[in-house]
């Protein structure tokens, strides 16, 4: 327990934010500069949607795609602390709080995970707890 | 939220946000640059998952709920603007919690999105901005609850 997973690098460009809030979030602040600015963001800063987004694809391409993934059912609680801004590049990690085998499905872990993401100043931008499912090695 | 302030948001408010529809193509698109597990690239992929077949990422739906939020209040803001209210700012989201991804969503699929506003209160900290607490759920064309979480949305109070 308490394994920690290192979730690698993701570079949030001004692009990719007006790209994520045009098709799913297009409120002002998420889509101009100078809203966003003036908004309690502070900054063209990424949909919260789009933050969980780029976590999802780190947690893919570090851990899930290296194992085998079964999905998730959910996620307990994500914390999107401060706004991830425009030319910020994320990095973070995973630990591993718990595991145990599904008393359904044998064939099953069940893991819970807390995830944290920092900027390159490393501030705390998003903290989620979340259960990955990954298939069991058979014995 | 919805073009109205904290103090005219009662608890028990339930919202229809309208539905979004799921493609294999907007399946794919998503999943390519956000979740490209097998189950979410291909038939086959799918077949061989833990859902049987090719399924949307859990965070498709979620941003699908997001889309038809956004989409509701701008409808509601330009009716209330029409009619001559003043509107609040609309605020970002700290956050939520209790999400739950509980029936694949499936390429056709059509998920329909509501909201119940559950809790609403003052901000300490922030004396222009108030905290609306709402629990939202996803069905899909079977009525098949398939998608819930509890939201968080700071929400102005009256200037």
């Amino acid at each position: 327990m308490g394994q920690v997973i290192d979730l690698g690098r993701y570079c949030v460009t001004a692009e990719e934010i007006r790209e994520f809030a045009s098709e799913f979030d297009p409120q002002r602040f998420h889509l101009d500069e100078a809203v966003g600015e003036a908004s309690l963001l502070g900054g063209l800063s990424a949909s919260g949607w789009h933050v969980s987004a780029m976590l999802m694809r780190m947690l893919a391409d570090s851990w899930l795609n290296k194992s085998a993934s079964m999905g998730s059912n959910g996620v307990s609680e994500m914390k999107w602390l401060k706004p991830v801004l425009a030319g910020e590049t994320l990095s973070g990690h995973i630990t591993i709080h718990s595991k145990r085998v599904s008393s359904k499905r044998p064939e099953m872990g069940i893991f819970q995970c807390g995830f944290e993401l920092f900027n390159n100043a490393g501030e705390k931008k998003t903290e989620m707890i979340a259960i990955v499912f990954l298939r069991v090695r058979a014995a | 939220m919805i073009g109205l302030f904290l103090h005219e948001i009662d608890v028990g408010l339930s919202v229809d946000l309208g539905s979004y529809h799921f493609t294999r193509e907007n399946i794919l698109v998503f999943a390519k640059k956000y979740d490209p597990q097998p189950f979410h690239l291909s038939e086959e992929g799918g077949r061989a998952g833990p859902f049987g077949a090719l399924s949307a990422s859990g965070w498709h739906t979620a941003a699908g709920w997001m889309k038809c939020y956004v989409a509701t209040n701008e409808a509601v803001r330009v009716t209330l603007e029409a009619a001559g209210k003043v509107l609040p700012e609309g605020g970002p989201s700290p956050g939520f919690t209790n999400l739950k991804w509980l029936k694949p969503v499936l390429p056709g699929d059509t998920v329909s999105y509501r909201g119940i506003v559950t809790a609403k209160r003052e901000l300490a900290s922030r004396p222009a901005w108030g905290l609306v607490t709402s629990f939202n759920e996803g069905f899909n064309q079977r009525g098949e609850l398939v998608f819930s979480f509890e939201g968080k949305v700071l929400t102005a109070r009256r200037v």
